[in-house]
């Protein structure tokens, strides 16, 4: 299915663009008439996502993170987010709640929000070279009984 | 992001307004803990009512005064959350937690 928009973001892995990640994404998925609880949702997921990249795959560095967000005609959103970090060793672990490898603020509960507010997520990650995190929501709830 | 501290008898409340990620909540905790340490203070009370957005750095926030006020021998307590900010809260099983205050009906000015 090919979407019926798209685009591709790049920015600095600084803390300030977890804020820049979330705002790039509702004016993205406005056209898409979100509920405010999808939009919310999905903000969050996205932010939780460009976080783990500035705090986990350039911890030590700032790097560059990719966003690159699609829209289908179902209603559908993906959001890729990607980097050049440092990956994930244990990708089962890295997704299992509360765990964390951040410090004593951190609470673990990155990819729980992302997957408890999305559809699905899809996490592909090597370590020395970087990770992919897919997130994939549903929009438009109300409009789902019209016809396209 | 804004933060505003009031302090009386040994209680600090602070409201805390704006958006609260990884990047906010650095200096949320920072502006927060500095007023704790400078006083005897026995209840902090953290008001959301102003907050737009929180990811899970907000329930890291929580924890974290949490942790400090516990360690001293004294009181958290959260008012003030929207709907959303709840959803995140009770997510992370902070609603577990005896550190939720009565929503009184109070004038704000």
């Amino acid at each position: 299915m090919k979407p019926i928009n798209e685009m591709k973001v790049d920015f600095l892995s600084h803390s300030v663009n977890e804020r820049l990640a979330r705002s790039v994404t509702a004016a993205f998925v406005a056209g898409a008439d979100p509920t405010v609880e999808e939009l919310s949702d999905l903000r969050t997921a996205v932010s939780e996502a460009v976080t783990n990249c500035i705090v986990h795959a350039y911890a030590d560095r700032i790097g560059s993170i990719r966003m690159w967000l699609r829209l289908f005609e179902d209603g559908r959103v993906t959001v890729k987010i990607s980097d050049h970090g440092c990956g994930i060793p244990d990708v089962e672990q890295a997704r299992t709640p509360l765990f964390t490898t951040g410090g004593e603020e951190r609470s673990g509960l990155g990819f729980s929000v992302m997957e408890s507010f999305c559809d699905v997520v899809r996490v592909r990650s090597t370590v020395g070279k970087g990770t992919v995190v897919t997130l994939e929501k549903r929009l438009g709830g109300r409009n789902r009984a019209r016809a396209l | 992001m804004n933060l505003q501290i009031e302090s009386q008898d040994g209680c600090v409340t602070a409201h805390l307004s704006g958006e609260i990620d990884h990047h906010t909540a650095r200096t949320f905790r920072e502006q927060i803990d500095y007023t704790v340490a400078r006083g005897q203070v026995t209840q902090l009370r953290m008001d959301f009512s102003g907050v737009s957005f929180m990811d899970s750095s907000g329930v890291g926030l929580i924890m974290g005064r949490y942790r400090l006020m516990s360690g001293q021998g004294g009181r958290l307590t959260v008012c003030g959350a929207s709907e959303s900010l709840a959803k995140m809260m009770r997510m992370a099983g902070l609603d577990r937690l005896p550190i939720w205050e009565e929503e009184r009906h109070e004038t704000h000015q």
